[in-house]
Order: structure tokens, then C-alpha cells, then sequence
């Protein structure tokens, strides 16, 4: 009697949640294996070093902090992100619509004399619509001129980058110090409170969860969000049903600029006071953020457990520099690894392949 | 014509099956050289099919090709290539920005490996333009020709491999009657040199014209091979559509009532920018199914486009229910209650990853009670599609189930559901049943029919000859975007209706 | 400084920093034409500055390492490809993740290696007779290397290749409409594959030149966001080998001169301005017929699956 072991593949026609779980968490899984090969290549043993990482940022009460004060950024991006990626816009440029609600908020703080007390709610105005503004231009030439959104939110990164440089090196310039160059401090009203001891601005924390939830409703159960769903999932069915492309795509991206907008204004008023070079602001949270909400497959509840994720891994780069003397850029590497194998999981996700065995 | 040389094509007993349909059954064909031989026949008849086994693009299930004597095995159009068989197909395959030399040129393997001896292509295009009369500057990028001097860049491409056999799909759907003249004369200077075209066409003034024989097709199967001398326009469309019993639904009287749709002198353009609508004028009343009949490509979908809002007219003006609605946008023609089952059901239809009970109101949610505000009211749509479930028979293991899991029978159920819920006075129905069961066609035809009954307008677009003439009070013909004629489905007779789709006008006018 | 010394400084600086721009930019042109989208540059020219700092490092040979530049800047597009083209997944995504990726690993490994002087590097060439033609003799032949010829050179073979041979055709063809290319019996993922492969080589060569032959050293992110002007200058010059060339010089130029006008004109205007140019440009191709003469690749960044008829 003969047994046969073959395979077929065939085409999945929808992943069930509990597929996509578990292959997103396969991925994650891969990577671990992978940056484990790297840690071993520095004679470290990678289980030890996931156990320092995760003890170092979430069991130490300073490590923990650390984690959630780099939670927010991610928090606020992310839920933006999820919101553009449903409707197909892929935003970028999450990077510099942070910087530009830095500026904002930091020009509110430092010359717009308002009273104190008015002052923080002001910044998280002028924040969201500095954003938004950022996010915008690249929506509106979508829809006017079909430019590509990818090219044009990269570029505006950049102009962003350049343009806080400016301002930080010319007319906003207060005092230098060693070559750094940086803005005068804001006024204490300016200052947003932050828990005894700790860097963790939370009010902007509390924003985060409020408008994850909020956007969590708003994608499941208000009209917008429908149109949202089905612009993404298929434009020809949107256009038969009278959604109009050019107010969903403008709405989208007004608020996941101004969302990064907000979580600029979380760093400048919540961290660092005054506003900083760019790198300095924003350590590439814009684009981690696109993996937070890749990994949150686009849902902005998700995307609370994704970012504390990430936060944790940020934070795991400065305790596997400080404790075992492993360079930083090891969490850049992890992180080129996740967001690779997610995609290169995809397609575990668009196939099935089920194993026969044949007598 | 004289067969002692040997046919050129022989075609025989091919075969060629799609899922759910038998496209080719057993056709045998036979082509002399150096004629002109139309394949003539009406929506999936089977001509493309049949000339795109010969191609190489697709491979029979059955059948042997047969070429000058010898059995080939085509694989692929490059197999057909060498066998010296080229295709002009219907829509072509040109790359816009190139120009004309390079794409005579892409992907030929000359031989010459990575460079190409520009200078001796341009002297041999030449040769052939001039031989043929067919010029074209070969150095403009194709997106900047018009479309029939496009139409000459396919041909020159084919003649520049050197075929001995060309065949063209429906190559006059996009020229200007010019233009046409051109082409045949093009195609007998060809012939004259020896060369032998197979000409697919649904228009019978072509086939007189140009032919020395034709293939009739219906269905899959060849009804009839003549000498075009031996024939004459109405020989031919009885042959076309076919004599046989129409099976005619219980249909109850028609109750005409207030008119709902006058359209008056339409223009439309399709979306390469050629009119697809010419002065498209008629009425429709409450009460009535008006079947539009015609061959695909005659300016149909651009009609209900037109009346849906998804396109712009050029010029007329449309009426609903007396109140303008000329060049409304879709939205409002939606809330204007105007029901649109489309032709491409999941392209266009359905969002294919979004639940059965968030694609029922794809239309509505905008409206109370499925939104109160912003906000979209999940009691009341989760209420609504069990509903819809149970009074079309949607056949899923809920409400929840994504779309895209459904058959094609529940896809068009849940479409239906949607666009008939809330008492349209006007359907535009756009192909309902195309591809699905017998069952689920019955079922969607009844539909229609209870729709009658209550006192909607519905047009009708259908390639299906059989299912106009059942379920239409009267049928408007539509040939190259003009109305042929409006008969009263009752009296009409199928090879009258045949006539007009090929071209010629009712009452015996001449095109 | 004299104003005669100051063009020539400038032009003459301008094409040595110019060498890596034209140089990703000529490989991301052709990726682009064949209908890929390849973010990942950034990510293989630092990858090719490590590793080309490295391997000069130890073996004492910078053409050696300029060679393994090359081989891993390819390596390193070869996955883009394999994800982009045979997968059909996200383009975008592919790319940023390998530019993490090749930010990560070569500031990774490459921490030991700051600061760390090469021992040889390629030989600066002056040619004495034609030095002496004025202005063009001391930009181009005094001062300058093999690699900024070799560059130069690239530019007509390349604009030949992709506008005058089969080849050109061909990939011209797949990335506006691969459905077409693939019923004329092009393999469409080939000529994809090749593109990509020659865009990495081509990148992981412009950091190699930059780590082993510009300044030379190694430091941490030392591209410094060349990747992305690479980007923005393939827009730039309208996917046009020749137009490349110019911006890159011209780019370079002004970054150069950013430093040198800061009294007048703040450098962070001048380094942000190919960024803007590159969305200026979008806007004016935009439009319909501009579209089509001058425009991106019709398929750019979309994969293609071949549909049933």
C-alpha cells in the first residue's frame, strides 16, 4: 500500500480573524528568530535578551514609563494611520505632520501671548490643524491631480524636516548650547502635566485612548466610516453607490494629519519643552507608526496593544544598549524584520495550503 | 470558392468550455486561402472564442487546427505567430507610449538580440504601408493617433511578422464610416495579395460588403457556412438568431400607466471619448418592462450609466416622472428611487469584503432609520437584512457572512434586495441573470415580473435575445447607439429584431 | 575667493557629490520604468557603504570594495523584487521595511567601524592636457576619479538602452502595460526582476562610493536621506536617463551651495528644494497629455497578475 504526502494550495477567499491573528503573530515569531541570530552573532543568548527587554521595560517602574512615554506618539499616529490606510491613502508622512503640530504648538506656546490657562488646550488646536494642514495638501492633489499619495507624503516629510531646522537655526533661535540648536523653553502654562516623576505626559496619553475608541465607533458605526470602509475595500462599488471620493479622502486625511499633529504637540509640550531638530522630536515615530497600524490590521482599538508593542521594543533598544552593550540600531533591525515578514506573511493569508495524505 | 488548392484553416470539431458554459461545441470550420470569411453571430455565439482557440490564446478541450494541410498545436500567440497566423483584437494591444515603430517591434525576436536596426524596420514598415496603403507616422506615440489610424498599427504589426492569415475582431466598433471604407478597402488589397482574413462581426451590411463567405454561429454551434453571393440580410439574421419556440412566462396584461421616463435625443460619449450614444430618444411608462435589445458594444451600458448618473451626457435632456433629471449625479438619482442592477455584478455591485447586511444598505444608510445623524442605526439594518433574507431567499449562514462567500444566484439576490426595497418607480436592470443557474434565474425574473406588477418602469438591458423577448412588454432596439426601432414584444418577429441589431432600421429603412 | 575659482569649486564639487545621486538615481529610473517601486534605496546604499568601507578596511583594496557594495546592494533588491514582483505584495511597504532593515544592520555592525581611517583609496585623476581647457579643464579632469567618469558614461548607455534598443522597448512596455507586454510573450516578471537587480547594484555602488571614495569613512546613517532624494530626483527628471544626470548634478549643487550662500539664502531652503521640485514636477506632468509624454510609468508600483481574457 502506497501513502502519499502531498499539498495543495489553493486561493483562501476570506481570513478568517482568527487566521490573521495567528499569522501576524507568526511573523512577529520570525523576526524574533531572525534578531535572535543577531544577538547570538554578539554572544548574547537571545532568550536572555528578551527577558532583560521585556523586564527592563515593563518591570522596572522607570523602564515601564519610559515604554508608555513612547506609547503615545505611536498611540496617536497609529489611530490616524489606521484610518488613512482603510481608505487606501497611504500616509507616509505621518513623520512630518508630527513635526508640523510641533511647530504649531510651539509657536502658539511661544508668541501667541495667550493667557495661561488658555494656553495647552490652544497648542492641541493649533497642533491638529497644523497636522491636518500637512496631511491635507497631499489629500487634495490625490483627488484634484492623481498624484501618487506615497511620493507626495515622503517628500512633505522632508520639507517638514528642513523647515523646523529653519526655524529652530533662524528666526525661532533661542539659546545654543554645544551645537545643538533649539528654541527658547515654553512658559510653564505651556507645559503639559505629566505623572509624579515620570516623563509621561497623560493627558495626551488620555487623547490617545479617548480617540482610539472614538475612531473605533466612528469606523463601525456612523455613516462617514461606512463610506471609509467601502471606498477601501472597493472604489468602483463607491462610486456606483454615490459616495463622493474627494470628501471621504479629504476627511481621512484631516485626521490622520492632525492626529500625528497631536502627538507633536505631546512632544514639544509634554517632553521636551521647547522645540528641538527634528530627530530630536520625533525618533522616527511617524514611521513605526506605520507598522503599528499595519500590525493592528487597521483597527484603532487594536492599535492600543500594537503601540504598547512597539513602545516596548523601542524601550528594549536602550536596555540592550545600556545593559548588554548591544548598539541601538538592533530595534531598527527588528523592526525591518516585523513590518517584512507581515508582508511576506500576507500571502499565507491569500492562500491556503492544506496538506493530503493519500493511500 | 475553389477548394482544389486545399483550405487554408481547417478548424474541426473544436471544443472549448469555460465553467458554465460550453463556448465552442464541436465547431467545424473551413476557410479558403485568399478569402474574406466574416464569422458572423450574435452575443455569445462563440466567434471571439472560436478565433481566440485559433490564436493560441486559448486551448481547446477538443478539436484539431488544421493549417494548409498540417495539424498544428497552437500554445500560444507566439506559436500562432510562427504558424503566420495574426490577430487584431478588439481592444488593442498597444502600449500608449510608445510609438507606432516600437510597438510594431515589442516583443519580436529579430534575431538582431538587444539592438534594434531601426533604419532597415523602418524601410520594411514602409514597404508594407505603401503597399497597402496603410500610412502612418512612425515615429508619433501611439496615444496621439486616432483611433482607426491605431486600427493600422495592429494591422502593420501583424503584417510586418508576416502573416499569411489575419483575423480581425469587430474591427468597425470604433471607426467612422471613413474610416471603414478604408479598412475594406485595406483588407481586399490584402486579399488580392494572397493573404486570408477571418472577419468577426455581428453586422450584417458588413458581411454583404465585404465577404466572399460567411459562418453563421449561434449559440456555439455553426448553423450555416454560404457564399455571401447566395444570401441576402434577412436570410442571414434568421439564421443569427433562430427560429425556434420562444417559451414565453405567465405574464400577466400589461397595465400601462403614467409615464415615468421620457429620454429625448441623448449623446453620450463612452470612455475612450467616440460617441456611444447618438440621439437616443423614447419613452417609458409605469407598468412596463421595455427591453433593450442589442449586440454588445452598441452603446447599452452607456445608456444606463446615462440614466443612473455614473456618465455624463453630451447633449438631450431626460425627464423622470416629468421632473428633470438630466446629467443628475448618482447620489441623486439614488435618492431619487431610481434602482440600478448593474452589469458587473461584484466589480460594481457589491463590496465584496463588507457583510450582506452592510452591502443591503449600500444605498440607504444616508436615509432614517438606518441613520439617525452621523450615526448608523445597527438594530434597524441588522432588522432589515433579515428581512431581505427571507423575503429574496438570500441563502447564507447569516446576515454577517462577507459577500463575497455567496453564489452568484444570492450575490444577485442581495443586489436586488437592496435596489427593489424601497418601491423604485424606475429599474434600470443591466444583464440580471447573466451566469447564474436556472433556479436563480427563474427567481430573478420573477422578481422583475412582481415589480411589473406593482407599477415600476424597468428597462431591461440584456444580451439575451430569448430573455428580452420573454419578459418585455415592447423591445427598443439598439444598433451603433441609435434606436433601430421600438416593437411591441407581442407581434414581434425574432428575425425583424435580428435585422435591427445588424444595422437595419425598422419599417424597411436602409441604414 | 575669486568668482572664477568659486564656479569651479562649485561645479567640481557638485559632480563628485553628485556621482552617488546620478547613480541611485540612474538604477531607480529603470526600476521604475519596469513598474517597481523601489523605496528601499536608502537602505541598500547604506548597506553598500558598510559593507564597501569594510571590505577596502580589510582587504586594503577599494575597488574590492566598491565591487561587494555592488553584490550587496543587489542582494539586498533581489528580496524587494521577490516581495514586489513573484509575492504581489505591497511595493511600499517592501521597500520601507528594507530600508529599516539596512539602516538597522549597517549601523549595527558598523559601530566598531567609526572613525577608523581607510588606508587606500581610488586614485584622484587629473589629466594635465585637458586640465588646461578654462573652466571645463579644472572641473572635470582635475581632482576627479574613475568612478565619477564611469558614471558620466553610464548616462548616454543607459538613455541608449532604455530609448533606442529592444531592450528599452521592452521594459518601457511592461511598466505602461504589462498586460499587453505579457500577450506579446514578454515574461514580465523577468524584466521586472532585472530592473530591480540593476537599481540595487547601482545604489549599493553610489554608497560604496560614497563611504570608500568621497570622504572617505564610515559613519553611522552616513547617507543622510540620499536615498529619498533619489527618490524625488527620478521624478525629477522625468524618468529621463540624461534629465537624471542634470538634476543630480544640479541637486548636488545646491547642496553644496547651501552651505556657501548661508548669508544670503538659509541652507535649509536650498536642502529642501529637490524635495519641492519633485512634487512641482508631479503637478505639472499631471495633467492629461503631459501625462502621457512625460509622465510616470503607467503600472508603476501596481503588480501584475495575468487575468483570464
Amino acid at each position: 500500500m502506497k501513502r502519499r504526502v502531498g499539498f495543495k494550495v489553493e486561493r483562501r477567499p476570506v481570513a478568517s480573524g482568527r487566521v490573521v491573528f495567528f499569522v501576524s503573530l507568526l511573523a512577529i515569531f520570525a523576526a524574533l528568530v531572525v534578531a535572535g541570530i543577531f544577538f547570538r552573532i554578539y554572544g548574547v543568548s537571545p532568550i536572555h535578551a528578551y527577558q532583560l527587554i521585556l523586564r527592563g521595560s515593563l518591570g522596572s517602574r522607570f523602564g515601564l514609563t519610559e515604554t508608555v512615554r513612547r506609547v503615545i506618539p505611536l498611540l496617536l499616529c497609529g489611530v490616524g494611520l489606521t484610518i488613512a490606510f482603510r481608505a487606501l491613502f497611504w500616509n507616509i508622512g505621518a513623520e512630518g505632520q508630527l513635526l508640523m503640530g510641533a511647530v504649531a504648538a510651539a509657536g502658539v506656546a511661544l508668541f501667541s501671548g495667550l493667557p495661561g490657562p488658555l494656553l495647552l488646550p490652544a497648542m492641541f488646536i493649533g497642533g491638529f490643524i497644523g497636522g491636518a494642514t500637512w496631511g491635507l495638501i497631499p489629500a487634495i492633489l490625490k483627488v484634484m491631480l492623481g498624484l501618487n499619495d506615497v511620493i507626495t507624503t515622503l517628500m512633505m516629510n522632508y520639507i517638514a524636516i528642513y523647515f523646523v531646522e529653519w526655524l529652530i537655526h533662524g528666526p525661532w533661535k533661542g539659546p545654543t548650547a554645544r551645537g545643538f540648536a533649539y528654541t527658547d523653553t515654553f512658559p510653564r502654562a505651556a507645559w503639559l502635566p505629566t505623572i509624579y516623576g515620570t516623563r509621561i505626559h497623560w493627558p495626551t496619553l488620555v487623547l490617545g485612548l479617548v480617540l482610539a475608541v472614538v475612531m473605533y465607533i466612528m469606523v463601525t458605526r456612523t455613516r462617514i466610516g461606512f463610506e471609509i470602509r467601502v471606498i477601501g475595500e472597493n472604489p468602483d462599488a463607491a462610486r456606483f453607490a454615490g459616495i463622493s471620493q474627494l470628501k471621504t479622502t479629504l476627511i481621512v486625511m484631516l485626521i490622520s494629519g492632525g492626529f500625528a499633529g497631536l502627538a507633536g504637540v505631546g512632544e514639544v509640550a509634554g517632553i521636551h519643552m521647547r522645540l528641538l531638530g527634528p530627530t530630536n522630536i520625533s525618533m522616527g515615530y511617524g514611521y513605526t507608526a506605520i507598522i503599528v497600524a499595519w500590525l493592528a490590521r487597521r483597527n484603532p482599538l487594536a492599535v492600543i496593544v500594537t503601540s504598547l508593542l512597539f513602545g516596548v521594543i523601542m524601550t528594549g533598544g536602550d536596555v540592550i544598549k545600556v545593559s548588554l552593550g548591544l548598539p541601538f540600531q538592533l530595534i531598527n533591525v527588528f523592526n525591518g524584520l516585523i513590518l517584512f515578514f507581515l508582508i511576506g506573511s500576507e500571502i499565507l493569508l491569500r492562500y491556503k495550503i492544506s496538506f493530503l495524505l493519500r493511500r | 470558392m475553389d477548394n482544389s488548392e486545399g483550405y487554408a484553416i481547417e478548424l474541426c470539431g473544436i471544443v472549448k468550455r469555460f465553467p458554465g458554459v460550453v463556448a465552442n461545441d464541436g465547431i467545424d470550420l473551413k476557410v479558403c486561402r485568399g478569402e474574406i470569411h466574416c464569422l458572423l453571430g450574435e452575443n455569445g455565439a462563440g466567434k471571439t472564442t472560436l478565433m481566440r482557440v485559433l490564436y493560441g490564446l486559448y486551448r481547446p478541450e477538443e478539436g484539431k487546427i488544421i493549417l494548409n494541410g498540417q495539424q498544428v498545436h497552437m500554445t500560444s500567440p507566439r506559436a500562432a505567430l510562427n504558424h503566420h497566423v495574426g490577430m487584431v483584437h478588439q481592444h488593442f494591444r498597444l502600449v500608449p507610449t510608445l510609438s507606432v515603430e516600437e510597438n510594431i517591434v515589442l516583443g519580436l525576436d529579430e534575431g538582431t538580440g538587444p539592438f534594434v536596426n531601426f533604419r532597415k524596420t523602418r524601410e520594411k514598415i514602409s514597404s508594407i504601408a505603401n503597399e497597402y496603403g496603410l500610412s502612418v507616422d512612425l515615429q508619433t506615440k501611439v496615444w496621439q493617433l486616432a483611433v482607426g489610424q491605431q486600427q493600422r498599427v495592429e494591422i502593420l504589426k501583424a503584417l510586418y511578422r508576416e502573416v499569411d492569415i489575419l483575423i480581425m475582431d469587430e474591427p468597425t466598433s470604433v471607426l467612422t464610416p471613413q474610416e471603414v471604407d478604408q479598412l475594406f478597402s485595406t483588407l481586399r488589397t490584402l486579399v488580392d495579395d494572397g493573404l486570408t482574413i477571418i472577419f468577426i462581426t455581428h453586422k450584417l451590411d458588413e458581411v454583404m460588403r465585404v465577404s466572399d463567405r460567411v459562418t453563421v454561429l449561434r449559440k456555439g454551434k455553426v448553423v450555416s457556412t454560404l457564399p455571401t453571393a447566395e444570401t441576402d440580410k434577412p436570410a442571414l439574421a434568421r439564421l443569427m438568431v433562430g427560429r425556434e419556440v420562444i417559451f414565453r412566462l405567465e405574464k400577466s396584461p400589461l397595465k400601462q400607466r403614467e409615464k415615468i421616463l421620457e429620454m429625448n435625443d441623448l449623446h453620450a460619449l463612452n470612455d475612450r471619448g467616440l460617441p456611444a450614444l447618438r440621439g437616443v430618444s423614447f419613452d417609458l411608462f409605469g407598468g412596463e418592462i421595455l427591453g433593450v435589445a442589442g449586440v454588445s458594444g452598441n452603446g447599452q451600458y452607456e445608456l444606463a450609466e446615462v440614466l443612473t448618473g455614473l456618465r455624463k451626457s453630451t447633449k438631450g435632456r431626460v425627464f423622470l416622472a416629468k421632473k428633470e433629471v438630466t446629467n443628475c449625479s448618482a447620489r441623486e438619482m439614488n435618492d431619487l428611487n431610481v434602482a440600478h442592477i448593474p452589469a458587473e455584478r461584484i466589480r460594481m455591485g457589491i463590496v465584496p469584503a463588507l457583510s450582506i447586511r452592510e452591502n443591503l444598505i449600500l444605498k440607504k444608510y444616508r436615509r432614517p432609520p438606518f441613520s439617525y445623524r452621523e450615526f448608523l442605526d445597527n438594530k434597524e439594518i441588522e432588522e432589515n437584512a433579515r428581512r431581505a433574507m427571507s423575503d429574496y431567499q438570500i441563502a447564507a449562514p447569516s446576515y454577517e457572512t462577507p459577500v463575497k462567500l455567496l453564489s452568484g444566484g444570492n450575490i444577485q439576490k442581495v443586489i436586488l434586495a437592496r435596489e427593489l426595497s424601497e418601491n423604485p418607480n424606475l429599474i434600470v436592470a443591466v444583464h440580471p441573470t447573466y451566469g447564474l443557474d436556472i433556479g436563480a434565474t427563474e427567481q430573478v425574473r420573477q422578481i422583475l415580473l412582481a415589480q411589473r406588477e406593482r407599477g415600476a418602469a424597468t428597462l431591461l438591458i440584456s444580451e439575451d435575445l430569448e430573455e428580452i423577448m420573454t419578459l418585455s412588454d415592447r423591445i427598443l432596439v439598439i444598433f451603433n447607439g441609435e434606436v433601430m426601432g421600438i416593437l411591441d414584444a407581442e407581434s414581434a418577429e425574432i428575425e425583424e429584431i435580428g435585422l435591427m441589431m445588424a444595422g437595419t432600421r425598422h419599417k424597411g429603412e436602409e441604414l | 575667493m575669486g568668482w572664477e575659482t568659486w564656479i569651479i569649486t562649485t561645479f567640481s564639487r557638485s559632480l563628485a557629490y553628485g556621482t552617488p545621486l546620478l547613480l541611485g538615481t540612474l538604477g531607480e529610473i529603470y526600476a521604475e520604468r519596469s513598474g517597481v517601486l523601489n523605496l528601499g534605496v536608502e537602505g541598500m546604499m547604506i548597506m553598500g557603504a558598510y559593507s564597501a568601507f569594510t571590505t577596502a578596511y580589510i582587504t586594503g583594496n577599494p575597488w574590492l570594495g566598491i565591487l561587494v557594495a555592488a553584490v550587496v546592494g543587489g542582494a539586498f533588491s533581489l528580496i524587494h523584487a521577490f516581495t514586489s514582483v513573484t509575492l504581489k505584495a505591497n511595493q511600499i511597504v517592501s521597500g520601507l521595511s528594507l530600508t529599516m532593515l539596512g539602516l538597522g544592520l549597517s549601523g549595527m555592525f558598523g559601530r566598531g567601524w567609526e572613525g577608523k581611517p581607510l588606508p587606500a583609496t581610488i586614485p584622484k585623476i587629473t589629466i594635465s592636457g585637458l586640465s588646461k581647457i578654462p573652466f571645463l579643464g579644472p572641473i572635470l579632469f582635475e581632482g576627479q576619479n574613475l568612478i565619477v567618469y564611469l558614471s558620466i558614461l553610464l548616462v548616454p548607455l543607459l538613455w541608449y538602452i532604455l530609448y533606442r534598443t529592444r531592450i528599452g522597448i521592452t521594459i518601457r512596455s511592461v511598466g505602461e502595460s504589462p498586460a499587453t507586454a505579457d500577450s506579446l510573450g514578454i515574461n514580465v516578471d523577468r524584466v521586472r526582476y532585472m530592473c530591480v537587480l540593476l537599481g540595487g547594484v547601482l545604489a549599493g555602488v553610489a554608497g560604496g562610493y560614497l563611504s570608500v571614495v568621497y570622504r572617505p569613512a564610515w559613519t553611522e546613517g552616513m547617507t543622510a536621506g540620499m536615498g529619498w532624494i533619489v527618490i524625488a530626483l527620478t521624478i525629477f527628471a522625468f524618468w529621463n536617463p540624461v534629465y537624471g544626470m542634470l538634476g543630480a548634478y544640479l541637486f548636488a549643487a545646491l547642496y553644496h551651495l547651501s552651505y556657501r550662500l548661508q548669508p544670503w539664502v538659509s541652507p535649509e531652503f536650498l536642502k529642501a528644494m529637490p524635495y519641492a521640485f519633485a512634487i512641482l514636477v508631479l503637478i505639472f506632468v499631471s495633467r492629461g497629455t503631459l501625462q502621457k509624454r512625460m509622465g510616470a510609468p503607467a503600472a508603476l508600483s501596481l503588480p501584475y497578475t495575468r487575468g483570464e481574457e
